[in-house]
């Protein structure tokens, strides 16, 4: 098949981006959405263009590194799919595709559809962790976890940190993405006792970073590859709001002994 | 050159206990003073420097990704072992040792395999507490698996995303780390250099992948924990970053590169569908445990699978190895498949699989209870072949996946180099001529968590610093090389691209030194690399400039050194004249085509040191002794 591509491209952080217009020729259906997009790239390079630069690296829907927007859709038409697990099959001859980065102030565009995710690790570091120190840890089945809490812990911790809920939702939000991780963690009886400095950290650091706020249109649970559900940011708020009004910071608490 | 293996004296039971109260001791005040350079964030490197950090060490930690948590080790599917015997159905820590030894061929070192044992157990302790959800019972007590033909149930798991869970557990034990101050991280910058001042590493030399900025960083001890080198084969299942550059300056720095022609081989791979095809992907060896493998056979049958009847089916595995079937190991199964393949009877479109087929499973247990168990492989499969597997048998065929070879290390995890640490894939130390499933994890966690924290403390205590600036002459001169390197990629401006060298290369060493080697092939691949690799330093086409992200340098940097590493991996291949794991030598096998060992003449590692350029690579041997088990021919029939 032959599509028509109209692909973001843009030479640095802070220069003007604009679409510049591709032919696809000869696609097989087998191919990979990326693996279309070598294609392209190799005609690019052999005619002294400069490809197409992206972000991929499992190729296997697992690492999180790859995403962009395709005609609207972070990465593309297909359900619980990153764009690098997503086949031409789900194309048609002749179809038109506009290729974005993720659009988020918070994202911002490092080259082409490449973008800066780095505030998705400022938050995992504002309190996205249980603190337990090398070695110190009790034997693993000391602790026993009801199977339905570690299934759905395991449901949130399955988030790969791509992005595109950030860039599914209308307000540029990381909701989904903390709270899935706030869910992972603080479902665990491991997660507890930073639980309520865990929520309002992350929160924190997300408002921080220039998230907008989330006003429950779920797009980010449609874009999501790995289906991670909303029920989660409303876990996330009522943990936020217990936290917000009976945590006592951690300085207080330590002076009250 | 000398290898000395430092394997402590004593009882293998107490070595390990033994050698820890030897090991000497930072002053806690004083660790501070030390800076640690920790190159790669997957699960050796993202635990190393978690670790070292939280001991109170100043660490920069470094990876290629745009964030730790996108190292390869995440893409691991099956398990985790540990001899925990929570099944209790007699698993221990001698029997996990004896399994690794065995499943490694008996080319392995006793110590080290043994030490992996024994720490095993700390690693599930340690994630299970950092929050990683593990699968577990309903009674709430963590479950486990039989995994890759093991006869105990000795795997944890996650799901199908093992490798996902307990990189972002160590991943978030660096992100509390860098919250804390104690870990600098340093996202999409890229080794290309080792810096070596008076012997010891001290450094090294990085490219900025935004800015194009080259620069070096200094430190008191350097730690490699950079993966392995299954891309050199171009297709295989690792993801597209993963290289060979690090533990390669490294060895041209010094640092000796040991059995590097221990190559893994996936047996249950989706076999691939056309020249544009990128990688390679990995379908779950738990298949195995219900799909039967078998072709038509008769060769050139292209009637549709269900049409075939059983009389005109083999299955294979089950024909040669009647008590292990279709568990056959992964050296064996892959073998087998090539076997088939080659002799005309391979199926698919390109005639390049085997079929893994879920007909009788399906009829024994129902189709929801196959869906229970693989629905979400069953799923992808289908996503990427278009084809249903619950009504078309799979196909699967091998591919490379992991490397056994690496850094030659000794029993602190010290290369040749002294400073320099190599942990995790990228080393040689614990999975000898073939690694069983679910070990991977086990080896990097264990390095990262357990092993590296205390015998790097051992050797920074013993030594004496002078304080080095990035502007010293040897890091200018390291510097000067990496850029002139970058500026002759960029100025070749030739004909072909980067894929196309990378594909060349991956072709050649799939044929002569893939899943089976001879020693006119090896030498017919010595003979061609050379000739590629001169022709792609005249003829690549690299766009764009150095100043910038540009992923085409970025990978031709890779593929530069895949090309002079690819002669090191035949040139190892050729010199080990028999068959071991994953090394098989077509002269050197039984009248039934299984492998054959020479303890008598190949029992050592071999660790190969670079001697310039244009000169060959000088061989060292240490030899492998075994005071705890018995060598044995495997045998899996």
């Amino acid at each position: 098949m032959n599509l028509t591509l109209h692909v973001w491209r843009q030479a640095r952080r802070d220069a003007p981006g604009r679409f510049e217009r591709y032919q696809a020729q000869d696609v097989s259906e087998h191919m990979s959405f990326l693996e279309m997009l070598d294609v392209v790239n190799q005609r690019l390079i052999q005619t002294g263009a400069d490809p197409i630069s992206f972000e991929h690296d499992c190729r296997e829907g697992i690492c999180g590194s790859c995403g962009f927007v395709i005609n609207g859709n972070p990465h593309g038409p297909l359900e619980r799919t990153t764009v690098c697990q997503l086949h031409m099959r789900q194309f048609r001859d002749g179809q038109e595709l506009w290729l974005e980065p993720w659009r988020a102030k918070a994202f911002p565009v490092i080259k082409d559809l490449v973008v800066d995710r780095s505030a998705f690790d400022r938050t995992i570091q504002a309190g996205g962790y249980i603190s337990v120190r090398t070695g110190s840890a009790p034997d693993a089945n000391a602790v026993p976890v009801p199977k339905t809490d570690a299934d759905l812990s395991m449901d949130a911790a399955a988030c790969i940190g791509c992005g595109a809920c950030v860039a599914a939702c209308p307000n540029g939000s990381a909701m989904l993405f903390t709270a899935a991780k706030v869910a992972h963690l603080g479902l665990l009886p491991q997660g507890q006792p930073e639980r309520l400095e865990r929520v309002l950290g992350m929160v924190e650091q997300m408002d921080q970073e220039g998230f907008g706020n989330c006003t429950n249109h779920g797009a980010c649970e449609a874009a999501c590859p790995k289906g991670i559900s909303l029920d989660f940011i409303a876990r996330l708020n009522r943990d936020w709001a217990r936290a917000a009004l009976s945590y006592a910071p951690r300085e207080v608490a330590e002076g009250a002994f | 050159m000398e290898l000395r293996s430092r394997v402590p004296d004593g009882p293998i039971e107490q070595k390990w206990d033994r050698y820890r109260f030897d090991l000497k001791l930072v002053n806690p005040a004083n660790k501070r003073k030390y800076d640690v350079i920790v190159v790669g964030s997957g699960l050796a490197g993202a635990s190393a420097a978690a670790s070292l950090g939280e001991l109170g060490y100043n660490v920069h930690c470094f990876c290629f990704q745009d964030s730790p948590r996108r190292a390869h080790s995440i893409a691991a599917q099956g398990g985790i072992n540990a001899s925990k015997n929570y099944q209790n159905d007699g698993d221990s820590t001698y029997r996990l040792f004896y399994d690794t030894i065995k499943g490694g061929d008996f080319r392995s070192r006793e110590a080290n395999v043994y030490r992996l044992a024994q720490i095993s157990v700390n690693i599930i302790d340690q994630c299970v507490a950092q929050g990683v959800p593990f699968a577990r019972e309903y009674g709430g007590l963590l479950a486990n698996r039989s995994f890759g033909g093991a006869q105990v149930s000795r795997t944890f798991y996650a799901r199908g995303q093992t490798g996902q869970q307990l990189l972002l557990g160590a991943y978030q034990a660096l992100a509390r780390q860098v919250a804390a101050g104690m870990v600098s991280m340093h996202p999409r910058t890229e080794l290309l250099d080792v810096v070596v001042i008076d012997g010891r590493a001290r450094g090294i030399v990085v490219r900025d992948l935004v800015s194009g900025k080259v620069a070096s960083h200094m430190a008191h001890a350097v730690v490699l924990a950079t993966g392995g080198y299954a891309n050199v084969f171009y297709l295989s299942t690792n993801a597209k970053g993963c290289n060979v550059t690090a533990t390669w300056r490294a060895y041209k720095r010094g640092a000796a590169f040991a059995n590097p022609c221990y190559t893994q081989i996936h047996p249950t791979c989706i076999p691939h569908s056309g020249d544009y095809q990128s990688k390679l992907t990995l379908m779950s060896e738990s298949l195995r445990n219900d799909g039967r493998i078998w072709v038509p056979m008769q060769p050139g049958d292209s009637r549709r699978p269900s049409d075939i009847p059983d009389g005109d089916r083999d299955y294979y595995l089950e024909r040669f190895y009647p008590s292990f079937g279709n568990l056959a190991p992964r050296d064996i199964s892959s073998r087998r498949a090539k076997e088939m393949v080659d002799g005309g009877r391979g199926v698919g479109p390109l005639k390049n699989g085997v079929y893994l087929d879920f007909r009788d499973a399906i009829a024994r247990l129902g189709k929801n209870e196959i869906a229970d168990r693989y629905g979400n492989l069953f799923e992808m499969y289908q996503r990427i072949t278009g084809e249903n597997p619950y009504q078309i048998p799979m196909r699967i065929y091998p591919a490379p996946h992991y490397t056994m070879g690496g850094s030659w290390v000794d029993y602190n995890l010290m290369s040749t180099v002294p400073g320099l640490f190599v942990i995790g894939e990228a080393n040689f130390s614990d999975h000898g001529a073939n690694r069983l499933g679910a070990s991977a994890l086990m080896q990097g966690l264990g390095d990262g968590y357990f092993v590296l924290p205390y015998t790097i403390g051992d050797y920074l205590a013993q030594q004496r610093f002078e304080a080095v600036e990035p502007s010293h002459a040897v890091c200018r001169d390291a510097e000067r090389e990496v850029s002139t390197r970058v500026d002759r990629l960029l100025s070749a401006k030739g004909t072909r691209t980067v894929d196309a060298f990378h594909r060349e290369l991956g072709a050649l060493l799939w044929a002569q030194c893939g899943m089976s080697r001879n020693a006119a092939g090896l030498k017919e691949a010595l003979k061609q690399i050379p000739e590629i690799r001169e022709r792609f330093w005249r003829d690549v086409r690299v766009t764009g400039s150095g100043a910038e992200l540009n992923q085409e340098l970025e990978k031709a940097g890779r593929v530069a050194d895949f090309l002079e590493f690819g002669e090191l991996l035949c040139r190892d291949a050729l010199e080990r004249e028999e068959s071991c794991g994953a090394h098989f030598r077509e002269e050197y096998q039984t009248s039934d085509g299984e492998a054959r060992r020479d303890d008598d003449h190949y029992a050592y590692v071999a660790a190969w040191e670079y001697t310039g350029p244009g000169s060959a690579p000088r061989l060292h041997k240490e030899s492998l002794w075994f005071e705890s088990v018995h060598l044995a021919q495997r045998s899996y029939k």
